[in-house]
This record gives C-alpha cells, sequence and structure tokens, in this order.
C-alpha cells in the first residue's frame, strides 16, 4: 500500500509531498534546526568569515575615503551623476523584496511550504537593506547633511520638499527596514526560547534569554502572538509593493527619455521579486546541502520557487518589450532614440543585413551606429529573459545544482536591468553637446564588491547564531500538530478515508489484471 | 533568608496537540479561569477550545495606523503648506497639493501599525518576563521542543489542588505536579 501511494504521488502531479518528508518528529526538527547553531563551527565557516569580513571591512573603508574625499572618487561626472551606487541601492533593496514576499503575501495566501524557508529569506531581506541603504546615505557628498533629509526643524527654517519622490524614498525605504526587522524578529521569538531551553552555557543562555523574552509557549500568548503577525503580514504585503514604487517614482516622475515611464511601478516590483526569488535559491540551497536539511527544504520547495523566478522572470520580459512598444507607439522622436541609439542597437545586428524587404537595411543602419552600452543591454536581456525560460524544464526545477547555475543568471541580470536603465538613460539625453560616457573607478568597483562581502559576512554570521528555520512554524505544518489527527469521526477524514481505499480497491484491481 | 513555598498552579504532560486540545475543551467546560495551555506552537483551533475572545490587537492596530496617517497629513501640511510654502516645479502649495503627500502618509500609517502590533503583542503578553514560576518546574524545558502542557493557576476561583489534579489525570495529562512560587 504504502508502494502504491508514493507510486500514485508521483504519477499524479496535482497531489503534493508532504512539506517535511521522511515523517520527521518535532524533536528531530528541534535537534537538526538548533545543532546548527550549538555545533563547532566547522572550519569553512571560519576562512568564510574571515573573507568576507575583510571584503566587508573594504567596503566601509572605501565609504570613509568616499566621504573624506568626495563623490569624485566613483566615476560620476555631468552628465552621469547617477552610476553604480544607484544601481547598487535598486539592486540591493530589490533583492530585499523576496523576503518580505515569502513572509507576508505567502502567509496571507496561505503557502505553508513558506515556513522552511520564511526565516532565512527574512533575514537576507534585512542584510539588502543594510546594503542598500549604504548608497543613498553616502552619494549625497556631503554625508554630515544626512539629517537634512529627515523633518526636524533647522536653522535655515526651510522644510524638506514633500513633494519629491526621493523625500518619498527615505521614508520608504526606512519603513520598510523597520518594519521587515520587527517582523522577522516576533518570528524569531518562540525559536529563541528553543534556544533558550537548550542552551548549555551561560553566556548563550543569557543572550537568547534576553531576547526570547522570556517566552512561555501559553496559548494565551500565541493567541495574541498570531494575532499580530497575521497583522504584520498583512501590512508588509502593501508595503513591499509600494517601496519598489516609490523607487521607481525616482525616474518614472522625471523627464528623461528611458525614466519617464508609466510601466515603471509594476516592472520594478516584479524585477525584485525575480531578482530576490534567485537570491533566495542562491543562499537556500547550498545551505540545504551542507546542514543536511533535504527533510525541510525539499524538491518540492526548489520547484516552487524555480516556477516563481520562471513567471516573474516572463512578466520583466514582459515590461522589456513594452517599453519598446510604447517608444515607437508615442510617436516621441526622444523616446525612440534613447531605446534604439541608447540600448538595443548593437554591432550584431549586422548579422541580418542579407535580410530581404528592408528589415536587412534596417539591421545594417542600426548595426552601424551601436549603442555605448549594448553589451549591458544584451546582458541584462539574456540572463533576465532567456536563461530563466529552461525552467519550463522539470529537470532544471529539480536538480539542485543545475538550479543553482541558472539563478546566477537573474543575480547578474537584474544589477544590467538597473545599470542600463539609469546610466544609458542620462549618459546620452536630449542635448547631444552634454553627451558624455561613465566608467566605474576602482573605488566603485571594489565598494560594490565589498556590499557583497558584508551580506555573505552577516548571513554567515545568522547561520551561526540563530535559527535558520522557523522551528515552530515548522512544527505546525507537520500532520501531528492538527489538533484532530487521527480522529475519523468527523467527515473530512471519513472522505479521506473513502478515497484511500477507494485507492486501495483500484490498485488491487490493476494488480489482478496484472 | 528562609524562603516560603507557595503553590502557584498544577500542571500536567500530554502527549499530543490533539490530547491537550480536547483537555482544554473539557477544562473550559468546567468553568476554570486562569488556565493556560503552552506549546511549541500555535495550535490551531485552540483558542476555541480554551474560549478565547478575538484578540484585542486588531482595533489597537487600526488606532496606530489611523494616529501614523494623521501624523502623516500634519506634519507634511503644516510643513509644506502653512509654515513655509516652498514652490518647486511651479507646484502649488495648498490643499491641491495633498495628492502629492499620499506616500509617506501610507508609509507612516504602516510604520506606526506595525509598531503597535509588536509593542502591544508584547506589552498585552506581559512580556519581558524573564523569570517565572513555570520555568521552575523540569519538565517545563520541552515546552519549546515537543512537549505540551495544561497548567490551571492556585489564583482560579475555583481552584482545588485534588479536584483539578484528577482532572487533569482524567484527561490523559501525565506528570501532574504542584508548580511553587518562591517566595521570600
Amino acid at each position: 500500500m504504502a508502494n502504491a501511494a508514493t507510486a500514485d504521488s508521483q504519477a499524479n502531479p496535482l497531489e503534493h509531498t508532504p512539506l517535511v518528508t521522511s515523517n520527521r518528529s518535532m524533536k528531530w526538527i528541534t535537534d537538526r534546526v538548533c545543532g546548527i547553531t550549538e555545533q563547532r563551527a566547522p572550519f569553512w565557516w571560519y576562512a568564510a568569515v574571515g573573507i568576507t569580513g575583510v571584503l566587508a571591512a573594504i567596503c566601509f573603508l572605501l565609504v570613509a575615503y568616499l566621504i573624506s574625499t568626495g563623490v569624485g572618487v566613483w566615476g560620476l561626472n555631468n552628465p552621469v551623476f547617477w552610476a553604480w551606487d544607484i544601481t547598487n541601492f535598486v539592486f540591493w533593496i530589490g533583492i530585499g523584496h523576496a523576503g518580505t514576499l515569502i513572509s507576508a503575501i505567502l502567509f496571507l495566501t496561505r503557502q505553508k511550504w513558506r515556513t522552511s524557508i520564511n526565516r532565512a529569506a527574512e533575514a537576507m531581506t534585512i542584510f539588502a537593506v543594510m546594503c542598500a541603504g549604504i548608497f543613498p546615505a553616502v552619494h549625497v557628498g556631503r554625508f554630515w547633511m544626512v539629517w537634512f533629509l529627515a523633518p526636524v526643524p533647522n536653522s535655515n527654517a526651510i522644510w524638506q520638499n514633500f513633494r519629491s519622490p526621493l523625500l518619498w524614498d527615505v521614508f520608504a525605504v526606512s519603513t520598510y527596514f523597520t518594519v521587515s526587522l520587527m517582523f522577522w524578529y516576533v518570528g524569531l521569538i518562540p525559536d529563541l526560547a528553543t534556544l533558550r531551553d537548550r542552551a548549555t552555557n551561560k553566556i548563550s543562555k543569557f543572550c537568547y534569554g534576553l531576547f526570547a523574552l522570556g517566552w512561555r509557549g501559553g496559548n494565551r500568548q500565541w493567541h495574541h502572538y498570531e494575532m499580530a503577525y497575521l497583522l504584520l503580514a498583512g501590512l508588509s504585503t502593501p508595503l513591499v509593493l509600494s517601496v519598489h514604487t516609490i523607487v521607481s517614482f525616482d525616474f518614472a516622475t522625471s523627464v528623461i527619455p528611458g525614466w519617464h515611464t508609466t510601466i515603471f511601478p509594476p516592472y520594478f516590483v516584479a524585477g525584485a521579486i525575480f531578482g530576490g526569488f534567485a537570491m533566495v535559491l542562491t543562499l537556500m540551497l547550498p545551505v540545504r546541502a551542507i546542514f543536511k536539511l533535504h527533510d525541510l527544504i525539499t524538491t518540492r520547495h526548489i520547484d516552487v520557487m524555480c516556477k516563481i523566478v520562471l513567471l516573474t522572470g516572463s512578466i520583466v520580459g514582459y515590461a522589456y518589450i513594452m517599453e519598446f512598444f510604447i517608444a515607437w507607439y508615442s510617436g516621441n522622436p526622444f523616446e525612440q532614440w534613447a531605446f534604439l541609439r541608447n540600448r538595443i542597437a548593437a554591432p550584431f545586428f549586422g548579422w541580418f543585413a542579407w535580410v530581404p524587404g528592408g528589415f536587412g537595411d534596417w539591421a545594417k543602419w542600426v548595426a552601424s551606429d551601436p549603442a555605448p552600452y549594448w553589451p549591458a543591454y544584451w546582458a541584462m536581456m539574456f540572463c533576465n529573459v532567456i536563461a530563466p525560460q529552461l525552467f519550463w524544464i522539470k529537470k532544471f526545477r529539480r536538480n539542485a545544482v543545475l538550479a543553482w547555475c541558472v539563478v546566477m543568471f537573474p543575480n547578474m541580470g537584474m544589477w544590467f536591468e538597473r545599470f542600463v536603465i539609469i546610466v544609458t538613460s542620462i549618459h546620452r539625453d536630449f542635448l547631444p553637446a552634454s553627451w558624455g560616457m561613465f566608467y566605474p573607478t576602482w573605488v566603485d568597483i571594489w565598494t560594490f564588491i565589498g556590499t557583497i562581502g558584508f551580506f555573505c559576512c552577516l548571513f554567515l554570521l545568522f547561520m551561526r547564531f540563530l535559527p535558520m528555520i522557523a522551528i515552530s512554524e515548522v512544527k505546525g505544518v507537520l500532520p501531528e500538530a492538527d489538533p484532530h489527527y487521527g480522529e475519523h469521526d468527523d467527515e473530512d477524514d471519513e472522505a479521506l478515508s473513502a478515497s484511500k481505499e477507494h485507492k486501495e480497491g483500484a490498485s488491487s484491481v490493476k494488480g489482478g489484471a496484472d | 533568608m528562609e524562603t516560603t513555598k507557595r503553590l502557584h498552579a498544577v500542571g500536567a504532560e500530554f502527549d499530543s496537540a490533539r490530547t491537550l486540545y480536547h483537555a482544554a475543551e473539557h477544562i473550559r467546560d468546567e468553568g476554570y479561569k486562569r488556565w493556560d495551555v503552552h506549546s511549541p506552537f500555535p495550535i490551531h483551533g485552540m483558542d476555541k477550545a480554551m474560549g478565547l475572545r478575538k484578540s484585542i490587537i486588531s482595533i489597537l492596530v487600526f488606532a496606530g495606523g489611523v494616529f501614523g496617517a494623521l501624523t502623516a497629513f500634519a506634519l507634511q501640511t503644516y510643513t509644506s503648506i502653512i509654515d513655509y510654502p516652498l514652490v518647486v516645479q511651479g507646484k502649488p502649495t495648498n490643499l491641491y497639493t495633498i495628492p502629492a503627500f499620499f506616500p509617506i502618509i501610507f508609509e507612516l500609517t504602516v510604520l506606526f501599525a506595525a509598531l503597535t502590533a509588536v509593542v502591544g503583542m508584547i506589552v498585552i503578553n506581559r512580556l519581558p518576563r524573564w523569570n517565572h514560576p513555570l520555568f521552575n518546574w523540569e519538565l517545563f524545558g520541552k515546552v519549546t521542543d515537543n512537549g505540551f502542557f495544561a497548567v490551571i493557576e492556585a489564583k482560579d476561583p475555583q481552584f482545588d489542588e485534588a479536584a483539578v489534579r484528577q482532572l487533569l489525570e482524567a484527561q490523559g495529562g501525565r506528570n501532574v505536579t504542584a508548580i511553587y512560587d518562591e517566595d521570600q
């Protein structure tokens, strides 16, 4: 019978495998997740923290160099006043969005598979927003004037311009960070209590106990806790959509061809979720392999996340094509020129010179004057639109190594997307006399690499000291967590057992026929 | 110094979410008021089994959200329209400029509501409270692992140690234990 059931679940794609496989007990879940923080850290962990820590230090040293010298240490110039700094900002903040999507939107839509990945994804959100926050703060040049962004009275008696999307951005990002941090912490409280109750040495008992707030797991506590958690999810859902919408307003409300686009808010949000899920997979697949969490982060989880990458990648592809259509359809020559000559025009259009019917001549004409940043544009197109299409093939979604390789493309592609939007639009706009190129300096490059180090370093520390999987939530999705588990007196169970009998009958009939 | 022990509660361990759920239904029906069940995760439907009313947090959060919206509206209206009207890009500085205030009104609504949810949850649950008589019960360490407990407090008006012990045992409770509050 057991064999028949597994055979059935493989044959029927609508039937789900359980969220926690191998019939693991609650004790096993506690031991496995807490064990990661309790065992001695392996050598590779120290090595990884060392390397990423050095990179993070480089990032902060370069920020100090920038503040003490001026924004000229980056490759910024007139007309390219925004380049890698804002590209990195949008890149990192976008990565954060997948964490909130998993923790809030999937919670509201009762997607129970989220429980084993939400903790790490939320941590990723917080670390990504921390990386993002560095750039807008320091790109202002006079860093010590940053407090002018806060609505506090100052000696000039002038207030902030509350009608500027840049100020909206300050409020959106700081609210986003605060709410994400609180959401994460509330989720952690019961698991910190687990670590507290298991702690054997005084220091860890004190630290975990301090942050567990004396949690006792009483239902009178859970009662309010669950309501608060639900409301936080409900608040985070519109919040996450608003954050990238407002980030896109930074561009969309300007008059620059390539920025002045009404499609930006939904397009940015889809892109953020796309890039963020790619990053979740990038982090979780190695973690799953290293810590042997295959029964908690199952193949089904990877499969579902890959499908989300495919879906959002296709939405992003649609947005790219729609931008062109609108540029052409608008009849605005500046808009048309910006998209053709600043973005898509590439030398390889020359390959199509042989095509008859006018297209060949057009392709030749396009290739004759390629966009200066065409490799960035076509890298974006390939990484974000074409590469994720591999996830139509089941093998790429179900094989962790293949999936990991594929999501590397969105990781790169989403950085290129922001670079393309920002730099190619402003380096050549209305007035040819003010055209100019942007080239990154070593400070640009190492600051960005440094933030990657900072992000990874924080994630490594998180892995070591906090429960990486939401222990209490995963226990809640086990079959025996249901207060009616094993009872056969209600209708649902009767229906279930009836269908089981039916299946048994069917398989025995099959067996008979064989 | 001598410490005198005062009875805090009587607790029992249950073997699963299911038995705890049914025990809760019985304790509720017996009319006890000061009691609780403890589990490693929130048990679906337990609020009903215990006879709890809807959490007050949703009302508090609504109030927090309204307060946030009003704060943002007042802040922006006062600074941009009343105190120092700043004409930027020819945009008006009167009531017609209010649509431009909506993004920040939204953000502060969410921020204040979320802060209310978290602070409200902690305060209503009387946390942080790092010491509690229940932590004196050796078995209770399992509550964050795989333990299920029901605890009836001595402060309950109906409390009678023998009756409570009998009730918990009848519902399948094991290791029925008296829990003491250490008091000077």
